[in-house]
C-alpha cells in the first residue's frame, strides 16, 4: 500500500508531518464557512448554465405576424418561427369534412378537429411542421390519410394534422397563436 | 508517520478502486497528507490563487465560445452581442477580460516570490524551468486572447507584435508570412489565432501539472530557504495550506471582483471598442499592461533586430537564472546585497512597465535604457558576482528553530551565536 | 543597508520624474485642453441611470445626431430595456414605426420596405461608410453605439509633474471607480466649439475649431447643439449644455447597457466576498493556532 500510494514521491525524504492535536470539531464557525463557500459556488454556477438560455436577440424575434392574403384555398404556407417550420393551411372543404368525420375512439392521441382551429377560421389550420416522432419535417398532402407524412420513420398525419399510423406518439403540434384581423395572424 | 503514506482506505469502494487506479490515495498524499513547510508566509498562496485563475480563465473562455464568432466580418460583433444580449454575458466577458490581467497580477507576484527567496535554486531548478515555460504559454494566450474582439488595438497590436518576427534577417519575413497566413493580418490570422487561443490554455493546464509535481518531489522552498529536516518543520497540507489558500483566494476575490465589476475597463483600452480597421492605426499603440515591461525593452534599443533580440531575451535570461546565481544562500532575507539589488530590480521591472505604456521619445527613451541595463546586470553580473563577495547572514539551523527564534527573542539570540 | 536602498530609489524616483515630467511637456503641448470631470448619476459604485435623462438623450440622439450617425448596435427594443430609458412598450412600437427598414427578398425575390418593428436595430443614415464620407466632406460620422468607451478624457488629480499625475491617477481611478472619462470626453467635445484662433486659421480650414478634439484641434463635424435647439417638454432647461449631459448620459447606457446591472451585481457580490473572507479569517486562525508559524 505505502509504495503505491504516491511512490513517484521521493520516498527517502524525510518529509513528515508531527503528531499534534488535530481541531476536528465541527463547531458553528466552520459550518458556517462551509455553507458560505457552497452558496457563493451555486450562485456563481448559474451564470455559467443561464447564458445557454436563449438570449436577447432570440426572445425578441420570438413571436412574429403572417399576413394570410395571399394563400389560396388549398395552399400551404411555411413560415420559419423559432427556428422551426410552421405550416399555415388554407384547408378545403373536403379536407375539414374529412377530418371531422373520424370516430375519435380510433385515433392515438383523440382530439376534436375544433380543437384544433380556432372557431370561426375552421378553414386555417396552423400547426408546427416537426413530426412528433423524431423530429423530422413531414410532407404535406401525402400518406394514408391525404395529410401530411414523415419519410423519416413513416408516420401518418390526417387533414387535422392528428397521428393516425406510425411510430409518432401525438398529433403535430400547435403553435401559440392569435388573429390580429381576418388576414392577419401572430404567432407566439 | 511519513505524510503520503498514511492512506488507509476504510471505504469498501475506496478500498475495491485502491487496488485497480489508486486515484484516492494519490490526491491524499499530493493533496491532503503533503507536508509543507509550516513558515510560508503569504506570497507563498498565489500558486494557489494561480490554480484558481487558469481554472476560471477556462470555465469563462468554454462558455464565451459558445457565442463568439471567430471571422473578421463578425467577430467584434459577436463580442458586442455577448455583451448585450447573452444572459450574464457582459459579465462572463468582463471575467473573462479582467481575469487575465488577473492572472497576470498573481504570477508577477509568484514569480518575484521566487525571486527573493531563491526558489530557482538546486534542487528546484526544473520547477523554476516549467515555470517560466507557464509564463511563455501565458503570455501567447493572453496575446492571442486580446486579437479575438478585433477591436483597433487588437489588430494593430497582433500586426506590431507579428512583425516583430520579421526582425530576422532571410527567415523573418517568410515566418511572418505564415504566422499571418497572408500579406497582412487577417481573417486566416483571427482563424489561427483563436484556435491556438483555445488550445495553449490546456497546453499550460498540463504544465502546470508538471511544475506541482516537480515541486512536490523536491518539497516547498520558504522563506528560510533552509531545507526541510523532520517532522517538526512541516504541517499537512489539508487542512493548513487549503484554508489558509482559500482565504487568501478569496481575498483576491475582493479585489477582482472590484476590477471587474466596477472599472471593468481600466485596464484595457479604449480603441479596441473600435472596429479593427486596417487603413487607420490609432496614435498611440500599446500592448496589454503586463507586456509594457518586455515592451520597453523591445523599444530602448534603437536597432530593429537588436530590440527584438534583447525583448526576447529577457526572457529567455530566466531559464538559465538557476545557473547564474552562484550564492549558496537562497533566501535574500539572509543576503544583505542582495535583498538590496533585488529590491531595485522591482523598481526597475516597474518603471519599465509605466515607460512601456508611454510614448518612445525623449526622457522615456532613456531611462528606458537604463532600466534595461539594470535589467540584463542583475542576472548577468549582479548575481554570478554577488555569490563570491557577499557574506551572508547566519541561516537558521532548522524552519522549526527559525519559527520558534521569532516566538522567542532569546531563542532567536541563542541560534545566530 | 537599508536607507541606502531607499534613498536610492527616492532618488531614482525623483530623476524619473523630472525627465518625464520635461519629456511629458514635450509630448502633450498639442492637447493641451484641460478636461473636467462631470457630475454623472450613473458614476461611482451605486450608480443609476436617471430615467428622464436617457429619454431626452434619445430625443436628441433621434432628432439631431441620427442625421449622420448611426447606432448599429441598438435596437428599438432596447430602449424599453430594464436598466436603459425604459419606455413604455407600446411607445418604441410607435416609435419604431416611423421609420422603415429594408426587408427581404420576398416570394418574388425582391426586396422590399417596411415599417420598422421593435425587434429591428436603428437604421443608418448611409447606405455605407463612402456615402457617409462623401456627405460629410470627407470625414466619417463614427458609429455612437460605442463611442462612450472608444474615447477618454484624461482626468485626475493633476500635480504638474506628469509621472506622479500618471501614478495618482492609476490609484485613484480604480478607488474611485471612475469609468467616465468617455462621458466627460464627449460633453468637453460637444460644449468647447470656439471661434477659430486666426493663428490656427489655416490648419482648421473648412472644419471647425474644438481644442477637446482628441486627433488634433480641427473637427469635420458642425457644432451639433445650440439653445433652444430641441423642445423639451418635461420643463428641463433647453440648453447647449443641457441637451450636451443628457445625450452624454444617452450614449454611455447605449455604450454599457448593462451598467446598472453589473454594479447591482457587484455590490452583491463584493459583499459576499467580504463576508466569506472573514469568515475564513477566524477559520484559518483558529485552525493555525495550535501551530507555531
Amino acid at each position: 500500500m505505502r509504495a503505491r500510494v504516491g511512490h513517484w514521491l521521493e520516498e527517502d525524504q524525510v518529509l513528515a508531518t508531527s503528531e499534534r492535536e488535530e481541531p476536528t470539531r465541527r463547531d458553528f464557525l466552520y459550518i458556517a464557512t462551509g455553507a458560505f463557500g457552497a452558496v457563493g459556488a451555486a450562485a456563481l454556477a448559474w451564470p455559467f448554465i443561464d447564458q445557454m438560455n436563449p438570449d436577447a436577440t432570440a426572445l425578441a424575434l420570438a413571436s412574429i405576424e403572417v399576413d394570410l392574403s395571399s394563400i389560396e384555398e388549398g395552399q400551404t404556407l411555411t413560415v420559419k418561427w423559432r427556428g422551426k417550420p410552421i405550416f399555415i393551411r388554407y384547408r378545403t372543404q373536403e379536407e375539414i369534412d374529412a377530418a371531422r368525420a373520424v370516430d375519435l375512439a380510433e385515433l392515438r392521441d383523440p382530439q376534436t378537429d375544433e380543437e384544433r382551429v380556432k372557431a370561426g377560421k375552421d378553414q386555417w389550420l396552423i400547426q408546427i411542421g416537426i413530426c412528433t416522432h423524431l423530429g423530422c419535417v413531414p410532407l404535406g398532402e401525402q400518406g394514408d390519410y391525404d395529410g401530411w407524412f414523415c419519410p423519416c420513420h413513416g408516420s401518418h398525419y390526417d387533414t387535422a394534422g392528428r397521428i393516425r399510423k406510425g411510430p409518432a406518439p401525438l398529433n403535430l403540434e400547435l403553435p401559440p397563436y392569435d388573429f390580429v384581423t381576418d388576414d392577419l395572424i401572430k404567432i407566439g | 508517520m511519513s505524510g503520503h503514506s498514511t492512506f488507509e482506505p476504510q471505504n469498501g469502494f475506496v478500498k475495491w478502486m485502491e487496488r485497480r487506479l489508486p486515484i484516492f490515495g494519490f490526491v491524499h498524499g499530493s493533496f491532503v497528507a503533503y507536508p509543507v513547510p509550516k513558515n510560508l508566509n503569504y506570497f507563498w498562496t498565489f500558486g494557489a490563487i494561480l490554480a484558481i485563475c487558469l481554472v476560471a480563465q477556462i470555465l469563462t473562455g468554454v462558455v464565451l465560445v459558445m457565442h463568439y464568432a471567430p471571422n473578421t466580418a463578425i467577430a467584434f460583433d459577436s463580442v458586442e452581442h455577448i455583451m448585450r444580449d447573452v444572459n450574464w454575458g457582459w459579465m462572463l466577458r468582463y471575467m473573462h477580460a479582467n481575469g487575465a490581467s488577473m492572472f497576470f497580477i498573481a504570477v508577477y507576484i509568484h514569480i518575484f516570490r521566487g525571486l527573493y527567496y531563491g526558489s530557482y535554486k538546486a534542487p528546484r531548478e526544473v520547477v523554476w524551468i516549467l515555470g517560466v515555460v507557464i509564463f511563455l504559454l501565458m503570455m501567447a494566450t493572453g496575446f492571442m486572447g486580446y486579437v479575438l474582439p478585433w477591436g483597433q488595438m487588437s489588430f494593430w497590436g497582433a500586426t506590431v507584435i507579428t512583425n516583430l518576427f520579421s526582425a530576422f534577417p532571410i527567415i523573418g519575413d517568410p515566418i511572418v508570412e505564415l504566422l499571418w497566413g497572408g500579406f497582412a493580418v487577417d481573417n486566416a490570422t483571427l482563424n489561427r489565432f483563436f484556435s491556438l487561443h483555445y488550445l495553449l490554455p490546456f497546453m499550460l493546464a498540463a504544465v502546470v501539472g508538471l511544475h506541482i509535481w516537480a515541486f512536490h518531489v523536491v518539497g516547498n522552498n520558504n522563506p528560510t530557504g533552509v531545507e526541510v529536516k523532520d517532522s517538526q518543520d512541516t504541517v499537512p497540507f489539508t487542512p493548513y495550506y487549503t484554508v489558509k489558500d482559500i482565504f487568501a483566494a478569496v481575498v483576491f476575490l475582493v479585489f477582482f471582483a472590484w476590477m471587474m465589476f466596477m472599472v471593468p475597463n481600466f485596464m484595457g483600452h479604449p480603441d479596441n471598442y473600435i472596429p479593427a480597421d486596417p487603413m487607420v492605426t490609432p496614435p498611440h499603440i500599446v500592448p496589454e499592461w503586463y507586456f509594457l515591461p518586455f515592451y520597453a525593452i523591445l523599444r530602448a534599443i534603437p536597432d530593429k533586430l537588436g530590440g527584438v533580440l534583447a525583448m526576447f531575451g529577457a526572457i529567455l535570461v530566466l531559464f538559465v537564472l538557476p545557473w547564474l546565481d552562484t550564492s549558496k544562500v537562497r533566501s535574500m532575507s539572509y543576503r544583505p546585497l542582495g535583498k538590496q539589488f533585488f529590491w531595485i530590480f522591482v523598481i526597475v521591472c516597474l518603471g519599465l512597465g509605466y515607460l512601456g505604456g508611454k510614448p518612445a521619445e525623449g526622457g522615456y527613451i532613456l531611462w528606458a535604457r537604463i532600466f534595461t541595463v539594470y535589467y540584463f546586470a542583475y542576472f548577468l553580473v549582479i548575481l554570478p558576482v554577488l555569490g563570491f563577495i557577499e557574506k551572508p547572514k547566519p541561516v537558521p539551523a532548522s524552519i522549526n528553530e527559525a519559527v520558534l527564534a521569532k516566538h522567542s527573542a532569546v531563542v532567536g539570540a541563542d541560534s545566530k551565536a | 543597508m537599508i536607507t541606502l536602498t531607499k534613498n536610492a530609489a527616492r532618488a531614482l524616483v525623483m530623476a524619473g520624474a523630472l525627465a518625464m515630467s520635461v519629456a511629458g511637456v514635450e509630448a502633450s503641448s498639442e492637447s493641451s485642453f484641460h478636461y473636467k470631470k462631470q457630475d454623472w448619476s450613473f458614476s461611482g459604485a451605486f450608480g443609476k441611470f436617471d430615467r428622464a435623462q436617457l429619454q431626452r438623450g434619445y430625443q436628441i440622439y433621434r432628432e439631431v445626431c441620427s442625421s449622420c450617425h448611426a447606432m448599429k448596435y441598438i435596437a428599438f427594443r432596447n430602449l424599453s430595456d430594464k436598466g436603459g430609458p425604459e419606455f413604455d412598450e407600446e411607445l418604441v412600437k410607435s416609435l419604431a414605426s416611423e421609420y422603415e427598414v429594408e426587408d427581404g427578398p420576398n416570394a418574388d425575390g425582391e426586396m422590399f420596405m417596411r415599417e420598422a418593428k421593435p425587434y429591428d436595430y436603428f437604421p443608418s443614415p448611409f447606405a455605407n461608410d463612402e456615402e457617409a464620407k462623401s456627405a460629410n466632406g470627407g470625414a466619417l460620422p463614427p458609429d455612437l453605439s460605442l463611442i462612450a468607451k472608444a474615447r477618454a478624457a484624461s482626468i485626475g488629480p493633476d500635480v504638474g509633474i506628469e509621472f506622479f499625475n500618471d501614478l495618482i491617477r492609476m490609484v485613484w481611478h480604480p478607488i474611485t471607480s471612475y469609468q467616465e472619462y468617455g462621458a466627460d470626453y464627449i460633453y468637453a467635445l460637444l460644449t468647447s466649439y470656439e471661434e477659430t484662433p486666426e493663428e490656427l486659421e489655416e490648419a482648421v480650414g473648412d472644419k471647425y475649431y474644438n481644442p477637446a478634439y482628441g486627433s488634433g484641434v480641427a473637427i469635420g463635424m458642425a457644432p451639433p447643439l445650440d439653445d433652444e435647439l430641441v423642445d423639451y417638454t418635461d420643463g428641463t432647461s433647453m440648453t447647449k449644455e443641457q441637451y450636451a449631459k443628457d445625450v452624454t448620459a444617452f450614449l454611455m447606457w447605449a455604450a454599457e447597457p448593462k451598467l446598472e446591472e453589473r454594479k447591482r451585481v457587484g455590490i452583491n457580490a463584493l459583499i459576499f466576498l467580504v463576508m466569506f473572507s472573514v469568515l475564513l479569517y477566524f477559520t484559518k486562525r483558529k485552525l493555525w493556532s495550535g501551530v507555531k508559524h
